[in-house]
């Protein structure tokens, strides 16, 4: 008896069914393969999916504050942070602490040009981000041209290193995901982002500090679309000037397959996890199946649209 | 009069006007040949496709929605004109159709469930894209005849390029600044409250603007293979960016149904010889996307400042 | 006999506990011009809701022409048996121009030339209304100052085209015009009501009404309480007719204590006009007058200072809000009961950098037992409360957080009475302890809580009473203009 209440709390939890649609898939990949390679293709997984993951979890945060607030800039500082960060270390193990501190810069940079765009200039969160792509992706095309650069051995080990077919950043990157939820529920700063998301005039006059917590979001973001940068390139042995594109909607995907509201005030970390690694399985079961790469988009489309319009109509009441 | 041409309102209008000004005159100035029938032939060539995206763009607009598929949409219409409709007029025509169709089925589905349509037009850029690559696989196909003669027109005294993007500005303008439901289709931007109390269908003014954006996705399409003579599902896939700078250096808002047909026309034309401009400056190639965002700032920086002097 | 235009008969109309209107009968005649007037939440709101469509009654009889629309009325019903309303809220679109404006009220404005057409037709109903408007046609309604664009709402609701036009409701038409041209529209409603039409006025500047009405209904509590020929009402009659009945007993002994104004700190000071708003440390000060008179903003100023934005005075010492509009300014719909209450002390809930849920738990249960907030369970969704409760809950925030000076920006609209006597007694008690209060109040008997009032109109502070001098007759008096 004491198993329903726990099933029934499950299936209330919004994040719930990106873990469905994940296990789901990937039954019906091995099923198809007549269970070879399950293992693999679950290592293979989380190791993609750690990426979409650290940029999930910073557009969560800038989604949450409510609607119109969107990064589209990811992309842009994930290439501009990768390219700088392999040029600046030359493939030398010892600069790689400078490399990830002037990296994870370059998304502070960013972070604060985005906001003072909004801010100062008043320009919607969607316009701003996206003119400052333009510049932050032009700075890294001008600046790593003709990037030929190997990361250094040391942060390339790393990024691939696994452990009983589980990737280690996987797990770095799982302990972040719940540092990162801790932040959303138990910090001033989560509360506020939450409180903003439901009602930005409200949680002004509730005393919130409205603008500092949207500077630290978009700050956030960036940093770690930054931080997304320096591990992908150390994985995918070097940068690569268009290494960030897939990011722009692999990063809204997720959030909003994850059950976070695109209206705002409602977010999970744990859903991000379970999306990103759907929509991998997705495209691996679909690869399986023989599908061209024209159905892969369609279907990740299709999804996508179907998701928002079952999850849409959440809008606070009036 | 000098009262008037200073006031807000007057240099917000005379901004995407005198932006495309700036640039004709700066390359006049590296290269005085550069602005001859030819020159602006050669340098406008691709004015067209952009200045037809840029309206559909400016369609959403319109109705507080962005478009962020309208690259991949165009690159659909693209691939099917390369192919189904020079292989067999019927059925490409047919398939075009759909296309507009689907268009106004995503605007159905945004009003209906109240849907951020960034996200639902980002998903479809993905089935776009899916549906352009399985039409066409790897670039290649031909453009039917009658497109290319379009595009391969010789008008007098004013190039191609230019003659289009006014017969197209002009058009629009009519539509949708002068006729009496176009009136209609910018209140719903402007207060979709008012225009629902008046009686008025807000639902079929979003799914008319949402076709019209179909329509000329369509259009772009077709004049794009007309002049490549070749599809490719990645032949637009920076129009989404263009599109959507190209109506705000026209002068149109994201929000409030505020918009300029002849400003997007305008800001499209200044948007193509932006690159141009570069080459003469000589600035390398790898600033092009760069000098689009930095254009962008600055328009909506003095748009800020004339703003200001306004409150 | 002529037949009535409208013919309500005991229109009711309830919005959860509150009952809006509460069987209202009322009648326009064709070529009348009929005065609506009572104190905010009277009704008069939505009875023109009604009576334009945009409100449907829970029942009642809406005879319009003499037949009963009850079921099938609506806007499109009312449009098409030329009813037009005014609204006090724009509606206008301010992205288009005046012409293109009145061509979304006339769907057979098309075809070749409607421009030039339409732009005829509002401007020669601009000159006939306000001669000397300075308005173009072509004008894009969004850089009009507001008092030109309440004339072209105005002049288009009396343009006519194929439809019909019986009756024109005016819901405060001459809140933002001046005297000259509210005198010009007024003269206007007169001219054509003598050509057969009828309108409906609503205003605040009771010489208006008195002035140029036929007949004068006063609404109080959602009831007609009066209706007659204007001539029999005078100034004096009327604001004795719109006031409340007060249960004195109730309150009296809240009324007691008679505080010595500055024997403590001030610790808020704004300016107003040639007034001054002046808060001494554990006083509760009124802010009296109609809705919309510049209290809000008055308490959003005190609320800004205090948070270091724009300075508009002198506040010493923390603040904290209780909004009144719930849905907009308060609650937060996905959080639970405790979380909306604790959002308030967030800094003080804190252990080792994480908010302790024992802390906020703990803060929950004591505001629960202290403001009695009806709920099993304080984890269940803010929206489970009742309104009543829900406001509880707002102001258990403000009182939870370490605000000395609490605003209150009429946060007991549409609360029931046990409520509200708790909570006056939780305010007398916080202000014992030291708390001031300012507190912004649309109903009479809570003016009888403060020591000390102040009475808006227009923006600014128009009479400064004390606790011995404040009448209900002289709040009225100060709200309403003498003329316009």
């Amino acid at each position: 008896m004491n198993s329903l209440p726990i099933f029934k709390r499950l299936v209330e939890k919004p994040w719930i069914w990106s873990y469905v649609g994940m296990i789901v898939v990937w039954l019906a990949t091995i099923s198809y393969t007549g269970g070879k390679g399950g293992a693999d293709v679950l290592t293979a997984a989380l190791s993609f999916a750690t990426f979409t993951v650290i940029v999930g979890i910073g557009q969560m945060f800038v989604i949450t504050t409510g609607p119109g607030n969107v990064d589209l800039s990811i992309p842009a500082t994930i290439s501009f942070s990768g390219a700088v960060a392999m040029k600046i270390m030359d493939g030398s193990n010892s600069m790689l602490l400078i490399g990830l501190i002037v990296s994870l810069g370059c998304g502070l940079v960013v972070g604060v040009f985005n906001y003072m765009l909004i801010r100062v200039l008043r320009i919607p969160p969607i316009i701003a981000t996206l003119s400052s792509s333009f510049l932050v992706l032009s700075t890294a095309i001008a600046y790593g041209r003709g990037l030929k650069i190997k990361p250094p051995g040391l942060l390339a080990e790393f990024a691939t290193a696994q452990i009983y077919g589980v990737p280690i950043l996987a797990i770095v990157v799982a302990g972040f995901a719940v540092v990162m939820g801790v932040v959303l529920n138990r910090t001033i700063y989560g509360r506020s982002v939450l409180a903003i998301g439901q009602n930005m005039r409200a949680a002004w006059l509730a005393g919130i500090k409205v603008e500092k917590i949207r500077f630290a979001t978009y700050v956030l973001s960036a940093v770690l679309a930054a931080l997304c940068g320096f591990v992908l390139a150390g994985f995918s042995g070097g940068a690569s000037l268009n290494m960030g594109e897939e990011y722009l909607l692999g990063s809204i995907a997720v959030v909003v397959i994850g059950g976070t509201s695109v209206a705002g005030g409602k977010a999970n970390v744990p859903g991000i996890w379970g999306a990103a690694m759907f929509m991998f399985l997705l495209v691996t079961m679909l690869n399986t199946f023989g599908a061209s790469a024209g159905v892969r988009l369609i279907l990740t489309g299709l999804i996508i649209v179907t998701v928002i319009t079952i999850a849409g109509g959440d809008k606070p009441q009036r | 009069m000098i009262a008037y041409l200073t006031s807000p309102k007057a240099l917000r209008a005379a901004l995407p006007a005198v932006s495309f000004g700036i640039i004709l005159l700066i390359i006049w100035f590296y290269s005085p040949f550069a602005v001859s029938y030819m020159g602006l032939n050669l340098m406008l060539q691709y004015a067209v496709p952009i200045t037809l995206a840029t309206i559909a763009q400016m369609f959403i607009i319109t109705v507080n929605d962005l478009d962020l598929s309208i690259g991949s949409f165009v690159g659909l219409t693209a691939c099917i004109g390369a192919t189904l409709l020079a292989d067999t007029p019927i059925l490409g025509i047919l398939a075009l159709a759909a296309c507009v169709a689907a268009y106004v089925a995503v605007g159905a589905l945004i009003h209906w469930r109240n849907l951020p349509s960034i996200v639902v037009t980002l998903g479809m850029s993905f089935v776009w894209l899916g549906i352009a690559v399985l039409v066409l696989p790897t670039p290649g196909g031909t453009a039917p005849g009658w497109v290319k003669a379009i595009m391969g027109l010789k008008t007098p005294f004013v190039p191609f390029p230019i003659v289009a993007a006014a017969v197209i500005g002009i058009v629009v303008h009519f539509a949708l600044m002068r006729s009496s439901y176009g009136v209609v289709l910018r209140g719903a931007g402007g207060n979709p409250k008012a225009i629902g109390r008046a009686g008025w269908s807000l639902l079929k003014t979003k799914m008319v603007m949402f076709g019209a954006a179909g329509f000329f996705g369509v259009l772009s399409g077709l004049a794009l293979i007309g002049l490549t003579s070749a599809g490719d599902a990645h032949i637009a896939d920076r129009y989404t960016l263009f599109t959507i700078a190209g109506v705000i250096l026209g002068g149109g808002e994201f929000v409030g149904g505020r918009v300029s047909p002849i400003g997007a026309v305008l800001g499209a034309l200044t948007l193509a010889l932006t690159p141009q401009l570069m080459g003469f400056m000589k600035i390398p190639t790898d600033w092009q996307i760069g000098a689009l965002g930095g254009i962008l700032i600055i328009v909506l920086a003095l748009r800020v400042l004339i703003n200001r002097r306004e409150a | 006999m002529e037949r009535n235009i409208v013919s309500f008969e005991r229109v009711a109309k309830h919005f959860g506990a509150v009952r809006a209107l509460d069987g209202v009968d009322l009648n326009v005649k064709p070529g009348e011009c009929l005065g609506l007037v009572g104190h905010n939440g009277a009704g008069k709101s939505t009875l023109m809701n009604v009576l334009a469509g945009t409100l449907t009654p829970d029942t009642g009889v809406i005879g319009i022409h003499g037949k009963d629309l009850k079921s099938s009325y609506g806007v499109p019903k009312a449009n098409e048996n030329g009813i037009r309303c005014v609204f006090q809220e724009l509606s206008l679109c301010p992205n288009l121009t005046v012409a293109e404006n009145a061509r979304i009220f006339h769907p057979s404005l098309s075809g070749w030339g409607w421009k030039t057409k339409t732009g005829a037709m509002i401007t020669e109903k601009l000159d006939e209304i306000f001669p000397g408007h300075g308005i173009s046609s072509g004008d894009v309604v969004g850089d009009l100052k507001i008092g030109k664009r309440q004339m072209v709402e105005i002049a288009r609701a009396f343009t006519l085209t194929d439809t019909p036009l019986h009756l024109v409701i005016l819901d405060e038409p001459t809140s933002s015009l001046d005297a000259i041209t509210a005198r010009q529209l007024l003269e206007f409603v007169r001219k054509v009501v003598g050509d057969g039409l009828s309108c409906i006025l609503i205003s605040h500047v009771l010489g208006e009404v008195l002035e140029y009405s036929d007949r004068i209904v006063v609404m109080k509590d959602g009831l007609v309480v009066s209706e007659r020929p204007a001539g029999d009402f005078d100034r004096n009659s009327l604001v004795a007719e719109m006031g409340n009945v007060i249960e004195m007993d109730e309150i009296s002994e809240h009324q007691e204590r008679e505080k010595l104004r500055g024997t403590t700190a001030v610790v808020v000071e704004v300016a107003s006009g040639t007034q001054k708003l002046q808060a001494h440390q554990g006083e509760i000060i009124g802010l009296a007058g109609l809705a919309g008179h510049g209290q809000t903003g008055m308490l959003l100023g005190i609320y800004e200072t205090a948070f270091g934005g724009k300075a508009t005075g002198n506040v010493n010492g923390p603040v904290a809000l209780v909004a009144g509009d719930r849905q907009t300014d308060g609650i937060f719909h996905l959080w639970s009961i405790a979380e909306n209450i604790g959002v308030g002390s967030l800094s003080r809930m804190v252990r080792r950098g994480l908010i302790d849920p024992v802390a906020e738990a703990a803060i929950g249960e004591t505001w629960q037992q202290r403001i009695k907030i009806k709920t099993p369970d304080m984890n269940n969704n803010i929206l489970s409360l009742s309104g009543g409760n829900q406001q509880k809950a707002l102001f258990a925030r403000a009182l939870a957080s370490d605000a000395e000076i609490i605003l209150m920006d009429d946060p007991m609209r549409g609360v029931d009475v046990g409520t509200k006597l708790e909570v006056y007694d939780l305010i007398r008690d916080e202000a014992e302890k030291g708390r001031t209060f300012l507190w912004y109040t649309t109903e009479m008997d809570e003016l009888y809580n403060c020591d000390h009032t102040y009475v808006f109109r227009d923006g600014l502070i128009v009479a400064d009473l004390s606790r011995e001098e404040l009448t209900e007759e002289k709040i009225l008096h100060s709200s309403f203009k003498e003329t316009a």
